[in-house]
């Protein structure tokens, strides 16, 4: 079993915050930055500070746990059909327990010749930007594949809510173990984009994994619940564990 | 009360013909088209990687135009006297660098031959480094009717379109101009103002694909020019919402780079190019469109299709048809009082021209407009005039009734009439514009003792008397209807 838990801070994190006081950089700095470099992570991610989180005002889940991204070479993102998806999500083993896994801050896996390590983070916008994500970790970003892991606490169980994401490129998600949405094709993050069945969070911990493949351009994701009435869900604690 | 339905009357209608949906004819092959600008009579878009086309009618389109600086996506507008083209002066795609730049240049004159067309040195106005959430390309000039300022609106798939203010004294960016983000996912982005709202049109899906582009043009509003631009559906454009405006249809993929021109008042176009005819070879085209409003919302119209219809008026409902004797079909109330009942149920047949045509007049017919009773009189057979001619977005037409030659034209005195052979005269073709409202206006390329410049259209002048008239948007004796019965 390649995946081993660390006990490293990670490193990153104290970068980020040391620059926590950089403002919302990604709608207040909309003129040309001076810089040949890409925008710091912290421009996009926070660490994690307290146990708990909520959904924002409009119920997006901010709080994840990400892995590294996955190189996934592909030069377009119009191969993202969706035979191509459930073999590249679903039929390949990247790692042991890719279904199950509940990863800390630090843990790493290995991925072919790839040693990659899972982060936690608040995004500090609606959206996770998977593309700073890995430009802030120096990191591919393009050709990859991301795998994302948050955990919804319910105290009651909350029926007939749904799913609603969307994705830049293809995403699959999985709600408790089982799948709950596919975006596929080449196709550009809209909120509410796509909408699962109707489901019901159950009482205590729901496990919400997503993976997003992407080959040239930028990759994000937004997700929230929404209720019978399409309202945000935001009764619910998000953490990492 | 305005009528929306003949949109989906159209709309019904087009998958039911097999005339295809042609583009502009010509060699209308470009990319990225800007914003169509008229100069002495000529039409002028320009397109990726530099140059353009020039349209003598609108209808026809081929090469000449000349825009220097290369890049991707320009656009062009006549501003006091003279013409501005904005344009990105790189274009690195999805993988590659996004250090892009906007610029802006002046012309005096659209027409490479005159002796005034001369591009001033191009000025940059906003910019992009090599990797923030933007990328400074397609740029899209705005000029706010209600405050006179200038703006130009650019970015692509790679982050964020943002809006900045320019000069409109010397098309540069305004001292102290900050940008603003005003969607993300987009690319080709235009703004334009239409009932109090400002509209930001970006073009979604996949580019430069060909036939499998899925290219498509969406549209948010928002009551300020820096957004935030809110979809049908509440979705902030920055969120990544926008309701569809035109998507593939009719043997075209990948509508794309919104450009608005005002044709008249309540007759609007739009351009954009089709990454795919599919009966150009698959070629990326120039496309034009009528431009509707439907509950202050854009939508593309669809290209006239040729075919048989009742042309309809909006005025009363009444049909457009040739002043002859009505022609009684045989029998008379039947299922009332029990009489007929006893008879065999048969399908009653319909007249048919060769039952009526002997009863007509051999000459000319005055037309007339009357109850629609899908009778021979009243079918009207409308295909693309065979010289080739046409006007912007379309071809002249030739409206004959149907199964004979007899075709529809303007007379003296303003009068319509229909004479017995169609001979491509020009008070015998037809533009056929459709307004904002989904209607449509109908003129004679000429009309016999009307003077040059007065410009005459069918109009309901009664509601059984048709004549030609001064269009007005705002009366319903301007409108006409094709319904397919």
């Amino acid at each position: 079993m390649n995946f081993r838990k660390q006990t490293y801070l990670w490193a990153v994190s104290a970068l980020m915050l040391a620059l926590t006081s950089c403002g919302n950089s990604a709608n207040a700095g909309a003129e040309a930055q001076d810089a040949s470099k890409s925008p710091a992570l912290s421009n996009y991610f926070a660490p994690v500070a307290k146990p708990e989180a909520k959904p924002d005002a409009d119920g997006f889940i901010r709080r994840w746990t990400l892995l590294e991204p996955i190189a996934k070479p592909n030069r377009s993102n119009t191969v993202f059909v969706d035979s191509y998806l459930r073999q590249a999500f679903v039929e390949t083993e990247y790692f042991p327990g890719q279904f199950d896994v509940v990863p800390n801050d630090g843990d790493q896996v290995t991925v072919g010749e790839q040693t990659l390590t899972w982060h936690q983070f608040d995004s500090k916008l609606f959206n996770v930007k998977l593309f700073r994500f890995a430009t802030g970790l120096e990191k591919e970003r393009y050709g990859v594949l991301f795998w994302g892991v948050t955990v919804i606490n319910c105290t009651e169980a909350i029926q007939n809510v749904k799913l609603a994401a969307g994705s830049n490129s293809a995403s699959m998600w999985w709600l408790n173990g089982e799948e709950v949405l596919l975006l596929s094709g080449d196709r550009r993050m809209v909120m509410d984009d796509g909408m699962s069945a109707p489901l019901t969070l159950k009482k205590g911990k729901n496990i919400l994994r997503v993976a997003v493949i992407n080959g040239p351009g930028m990759s994000d994701f937004c997700v929230r619940f929404v209720d019978e009435q399409g309202n945000p869900v935001k009764n619910i604690q998000i953490t990492n564990n | 009360m305005k009528r929306q339905n003949s949109i989906l009357c159209l709309s019904m209608l087009a998958a039911s013909f097999s005339t295809a949906a042609i583009a502009q004819i010509g060699a209308p092959f470009i990319h990225d088209p800007s914003t169509i600008v008229e100069c002495d009579g000529k039409y002028y878009t320009y397109g990726t990687g530099g140059g353009g086309l020039i349209s003598e009618d609108g209808w026809t389109w081929n090469g000449g135009a000349i825009r220097p600086g290369g890049g991707a996506a320009p656009d062009a507008m006549f501003l006091d006297g003279r013409y501005l083209v904005a344009y990105s002066a790189t274009g690195g795609g999805l993988g590659g660098g996004h250090a892009g730049r906007i610029l802006t240049m002046w012309n005096k004159t659209m027409d490479p031959n005159s002796p005034d067309f001369e591009y001033s040195e191009a000025i940059e106005v906003a910019h992009s480094e090599v990797d923030e959430d933007c990328d400074a390309i397609d740029a899209g000039l705005f000029l706010d009717p209600t405050t006179g300022r200038l703006w130009c609106c650019y970015g692509t798939y790679f982050g964020f379109i943002r809006i900045v203010e320019l000069d409109r004294a010397t098309g540069a960016r305004k001292e102290g101009n900050k940008a603003v983000n005003i969607a993300i996912d987009c690319e080709a982005t235009d703004i334009i103002y239409h009932n109090g709202w400002y509209y930001l049109l970006g073009t979604h899906g996949t580019c430069c694909d060909g036939a499998n582009s899925t290219y498509n043009i969406v549209v948010g509003r928002s009551k300020s020019v820096t957004g935030p631009y809110l979809d049908n559906m509440g979705r902030d454009m920055v969120k990544g919402g926008g309701k569809m405006v035109i998507a593939a249809h009719n043997r075209v993929t990948g509508p794309g780079h919104f450009g608005r021109f005002i044709v008249d008042e309540g007759c609007e176009i739009m351009s954009c190019h089709f990454e795919a005819d599919f009966d150009q070879g698959g070629r990326s085209v120039l496309g034009i469109r009528p431009l509707l409003w439907k509950n202050d919302w854009p939508v593309a119209g669809e290209k006239f299709q040729e075919g048989t219809y009742e042309i309809e008026s909006e005025r009363r409902g009444y049909a457009l048809e040739l002043a002859v004797d009505f022609v009684r079909m045989n029998g008379g109330m039947r299922g009332f009082f029990g009489r007929g009942n006893t008879q065999p149920m048969e399908p009653l047949k319909n007249q048919t021209l060769k039952e009526v045509i002997d009863t007509w007049p051999k000459g000319d017919i005055p037309a007339r407009i009357g109850d629609y009773m899908f009778r021979p009189h009243q079918k009207w057979t409308i295909t693309a005039a065979p010289d080739g001619s046409g006007y912007l977005g379309g071809p002249y037409y030739k409206i004959v009734i149907e199964g004979t030659n007899r075709a529809l034209a303007a007379a003296e005195n303003y009068q319509v009439i229909t004479v017995p052979e169609f001979t491509g005269a020009p008070e015998q073709l037809w533009k056929i514009e459709q307004l904002i409202d989904g209607t449509f206006r109908l003129s004679p390329k000429a009309a016999p003792g009307v003077a040059d410049g007065e410009q005459v259209i069918l109009i309901s002048a009664g509601d059984s008397t048709p004549a030609l008239g001064k269009y007005d948007f705002n009366s319903d004796n301007s409108k006409w209807n094709f319904r397919n019965h």
